[in-house]
């Protein structure tokens, strides 16, 4: 039980690493789409039993991190019609290199801090502080507006990852507001993509220089 | 649960107003919907109801200080708004009034949040209701200052989600049922994990300091105060900026009987002062005036955060700063408002003379440049004297010396770019505005009303609301 949820860990964890070494815009898309998606089953495989509202935060959570906003964010760049390379302020390897150290000093700090019992075998703290460290390299690391969005999802998801460790104790209402917020938060980002594009003509953040002192 | 109306009246507002067809008539809805939000937020802090507290939602001490003041903010936003959109008749307002009425509503529910992700989702909620504030305006500089305030404003608001999350979890590990109500945490005092505690204020620190604009994650502020609207800039500095601190008040009530009171004050002190600091170093050198109110308003989220840092006396006078804060910032936006639009101008390179243009809006501009820098009689004088008193009983001498030092600079900065546009020969740019803009009662009324506010709070500051900040006090630290 536990082990299935460390194998899908390790592979959000994994994927921070592709979305940090990724040239593509595409394809980084797609890794955080992908990531949504495993973070999405993992309520499914926590509980013991089978009850309809996780089924409906988890189907909630697949649909909107995986399908939805990656739809959204493809449209934004196909209307934007962007050149797909992304070109990085931080290069794509001292960014895979920090988020390597990133993720060993998330496994390092994870073991000391004090866990509850049922947690000392996980990985979950490990891989939230990861994947909120790799989602700020890529927030800073990028000039694309919309990958600093992608950088946003994944720092998100790493918000996630902790969260199921208070999946017992936190009642789903609130549960799902913070998911409704967090969708409505990416929605409005995409609406500002489509209009930054078409007042600037470019989803270049490095233009955005205007205001300054 | 007439308290709820607080919430529900502007929200319920929000969405007649999307529906209403008539573009003409739309902006009433908000001085409409800001009346009744000041007499209800009035009436029940002077009468407050006899029944417990809900345990999500509630009217207690700590949002009876603070709330009223946004309200009366909001009106004096609001009233301005009706002439204001009337001179921008060219564009549709639909989502502009709803989202500012939204925001109200929202605004409101953060207050009253007794619970800590609810608190979250609503400040989070107060955010995204700004965005169609901010770029109202349609300029690409518009669009680059909503976009900075998307993403440093969101990843900021991202981190203290995590904050809260480690706070419910040093709940779990401290043997607790991980009830993230702030009666619940409160109660579980020492028994919350003291680690996790420690890296939950930070990160509910780095986050909703990032709301509230306190250096150094105040970088989005300047860009969205000098591209937002007047009366939106005023609702951020007065409004949004207030949630965030209730906010961190709350949070640290809890940090505070968890046993880490020592290291929450330390980390606000040093913020707090090194707010000040950068504000003042900035105010001395920027030249366009509506960036200058976005770091006024950075220089008073440190002076709140002192306050905060000092507790008691200080606590006492931050909830009067946080009144005189929206009182002036409301003055100053409005008024700046004015003299932007009849200049055509924004820096001081371009516009001066505005003493001869706009003579009543440049008169309780500086007026109001004299209340936000602290000079008798009006309230931020008595609030900020209050501070540096208390700053002293408890022996923070040396913060009290610096922290003045950084307010004389403040000064200095402030004073050079008011005097600049206000006196002087009128420029070209502004003789050749068309259609002139004339100074109606209507744009005058509201700046001049919250400037009488302030100077009224310190001249006769009412007994009711020193009663209300004591209890807000009393509830944020049980134990005397």
């Amino acid at each position: 039980m536990n082990d299935l949820l460390n194998l899908l860990i390790g592979l959000a964890m994994g994927l921070n690493l592709v979305a940090l070494g990724t040239s593509r815009l595409p394809s980084l898309i797609r890794i955080a789409a992908l990531q949504g998606m495993v973070l999405g089953i993992m309520p499914l495989v926590m509980e013991h039993e089978l009850r309809v509202m996780l089924l409906a935060v988890a189907v909630a959570t697949v649909s909107m991190k995986g399908l939805v906003i990656p739809a959204l964010l493809r449209r934004a760049m196909r209307t934007a019609n962007i050149d797909r390379d992304l070109d990085p302020l931080i290069g794509f390897l001292p960014s895979l290199l920090l988020g390597a150290a990133g993720m060993i000093g998330a496994v390092v700090l994870a073991r000391r801090l004090p866990l509850r019992p049922e947690h000392h075998e996980s990985l979950l703290v490990a891989g939230a502080l990861a994947s909120v460290l790799a989602g700020l390299l890529l927030l800073i690391g990028r000039s694309k507006a919309i990958s600093q969005v992608c950088g946003y999802l994944i720092l998100e998801n790493g918000i996630y990852l902790f969260g199921l460790l208070l999946i017992h104790s936190t009642p789903l209402l609130v549960e799902g507001g913070i998911l409704l917020d967090l969708t409505v938060a990416v929605f409005v980002i995409g609406i500002i993509v489509d209009r930054i594009q078409r007042a600037f003509d470019s989803l270049d953040t490095r233009k955005l220089t205007v205001l300054r002192e | 649960m007439t308290e709820l109306l607080l919430i529900l009246v502007p929200l319920a507002a929000a969405a007649v107003a999307v529906l209403w067809p008539y573009d003409r008539t739309r902006p009433w809805f908000l001085p409409a919907t800001g009346l009744a939000h000041v007499l209800l937020a009035f009436g029940l802090m002077l009468r407050p109801p006899e029944a417990p507290f809900h345990a999500w939602f509630g009217y207690d001490p700590l949002a009876r200080a603070v709330l009223p003041a946004v309200s009366l903010l909001f009106l004096g936003c609001a009233a301005y708004g009706v002439p204001y959109l009337r001179l921008r008749a060219e564009r549709s307002n639909r989502v502009f009034v709803a989202g500012f009425l939204a925001a109200l509503g929202l605004m409101s529910a953060a207050h009253m949040a007794r619970h800590l992700g609810l608190l979250w989702i609503a400040t989070e909620a107060v955010t995204l209701s700004s965005v169609p504030l901010l770029h109202f305006n349609n300029t690409p500089r518009a669009f680059e200052a909503t976009w900075k305030y998307l993403l440093v404003g969101g990843t900021g608001i991202a981190l203290s989600l995590l904050g809260s999350f480690c706070l419910g979890y040093a709940s779990l590990q401290g043997g607790g049922t991980g009830d993230l109500t702030f009666t619940a945490l409160m109660a579980q005092g020492t028994g919350l994990s003291r680690p996790w505690v420690l890296i939950a204020w930070v990160l509910l620190l780095v986050g909703y300091g990032t709301k509230m604009g306190l250096a150094p994650m105040h970088t989005w502020k300047p860009d969205a105060y000098g591209e937002a609207p007047g009366i939106v800039g005023a609702m951020l500095a007065g409004g949004v900026t207030t949630v965030a601190f209730t906010a961190l008040l709350r949070v640290r009530g809890v940090v505070d009987a968890a046993g880490a009171g020592a290291v929450a004050s330390r980390t606000l002190l040093v913020i707090g002062l090194f707010s000040t600091l950068v504000a003042a170093l900035f105010l001395l050198s920027t030249r366009d005036f509506k960036r200058m109110l976005a770091y006024s308003s950075v220089e008073h989220m440190g002076i709140l955060s002192l306050g905060a840092a000092l507790g008691g006396a200080g606590l006492w006078a931050a909830f009067f700063h946080v009144w005189n804060n929206s009182m002036t910032k409301g003055a100053l936006f409005l008024s700046a408002g004015n003299i932007r639009r009849a200049a055509g101008g924004r820096t001081i390179d371009e516009v001066s003379g505005m003493a001869i243009l706009t003579p009543h809006s440049a008169a309780v501009f500086v007026a109001g440049l004299f209340a936000v820098t602290a000079c008798p009689p009006f309230g931020p004088f008595f609030s900020e004297l209050l501070m540096v008193k208390s700053a002293f009983a408890a022996g923070h001498g040396w913060a009290a010396a610096f922290f003045l030092g950084c307010l004389l600079l403040a000064f200095f900065g402030l004073t050079r770019v008011v005097f600049a546009i206000v006196y002087g020969r009128p420029r070209q740019l502004a003789r050749e505005m068309d259609p002139r803009f004339r100074e109606t009662l209507a744009v005058i009324v509201p700046p001049l009303g919250l400037l009488l506010l302030t100077l009224w709070l310190g001249v006769a500051t009412p007994d009711a609301l020193r009663a209300a900040w004591t209890a807000a006090v009393r509830q944020l630290t049980p134990t005397p």
